[in-house]
């Protein structure tokens, strides 16, 4: 599903990609900026809300600076015909903060299935993969664990 | 040094969740937290300038305005990781990257306001650097909702 924005739409996510403004009016001091009323910035931004162009309006921390210094993208070969089913089983599994189907690119890359699992060190990662594992049981032919060594940029979407 | 107190860490979970569209949204926030308007303001200063916080805002998807994303993973012979790094990074259209211990060891999301743009920026970087990119969309999503406490 596509949701079709106009130039209004635009010049608000452009003023506010960066951050919102960490003043008393935050959306009275966009709207002064862009010379849009308040209310239509108001109301634009909520209808953005309802349709998911925006998840959400909050906090997006920095997991290593919060102790969870452990990012392991685990990864798997799981047969292509029941994907659908186990990757809802290990979505639903409240360690697991993203998990979706990928396209193999054979040979090089047999994993077709990412599940991201944190912990406050590799430990807990490795524990958390291994309860994974058990999950898919015989339906996984192979895994491993990427973990994340460094950020090497972090800018979030600029349109 | 700094350190983070109770407050803190609430403000942190709590406001993972989503700050209301209204005239003083800080206000309404901060009356959960037992503190003024201008407290909650000028900790969450503190805590993007402190890193704590890489931001503070609205999170867009951009697959529903018709964009796209996109997951790429880049081998890198060490001595050139930097180099390479420097030249991916450039792209606005790399949103984040990140190195990662395996012979895969760049792996970095793409945004793009059109589809092709992500061929684009893929094309662009493969005839940069010299070094094939791996491209792997997502084909479908089964769970998204990092949440970290504090």
């Amino acid at each position: 599903m596509s949701i079709e924005l106009d130039s209004i739409d635009r010049i608000i996510i452009q003023a506010t990609q960066a951050g919102l403004p960490l003043t008393p009016r935050p959306y009275h001091d966009i709207a002064e900026k862009i010379d849009i009323p308040v209310d239509v910035v108001m109301r634009r931004i909520q209808v953005m809300l309802e349709n998911g162009v925006i998840r959400r309006i909050g906090a997006v921390p920095n997991h290593y600076a919060l102790g969870w210094s452990a990012n392991g993208m685990t990864v798997w070969d799981v047969p292509d015909e029941h994907i659908d089913t186990l990757g809802q089983q290990v979505g639903a599994l409240e360690f697991v903060s993203h998990c979706y189907q990928r396209p193999r690119i054979m040979p090089d890359w047999n994993y077709n299935l990412f599940a991201m699992v944190h912990g406050r060190d590799r430990e807990e990662v490795e524990t958390k993969t291994a309860q994974i594992a058990e999950l898919l049981g015989k339906n996984c032919k192979a895994h491993t664990i990427l973990y994340s060594t460094k950020i090497l940029k972090k800018t979030g979407l600029r349109i | 040094m700094w350190q983070m107190d109770t407050t803190d860490k609430a403000i942190i979970n709590r406001l993972q969740g989503g700050l209301p569209v209204c005239e003083r949204p800080y206000q309404v926030m901060a009356e959960q937290f037992g503190i003024g308007e201008d407290e909650l303001i000028s900790r969450l200063e503190n805590l993007l300038t402190q890193k704590v916080l890489t931001r503070f805002g609205p999170m867009f998807q951009i697959e529903r305005m018709g964009g796209a994303f996109s997951l790429a993973a880049m081998k890198i012979p060490e001595a050139d990781f930097e180099r390479v790094t420097a030249m991916v990074n450039t792209l606005p259209e790399v949103a984040h990257n990140y190195r990662r211990e395996h012979a895969f060891n760049m792996w970095f999301v793409l945004a793009t306001e059109k589809p092709e743009g992500i061929i684009q920026a893929i094309a662009r970087i493969e005839s940069q650097t010299g070094y094939p990119v791996y491209n792997m969309p997502k084909e479908k999503e089964f769970f998204v909702g990092a949440r970290f406490t504090a």
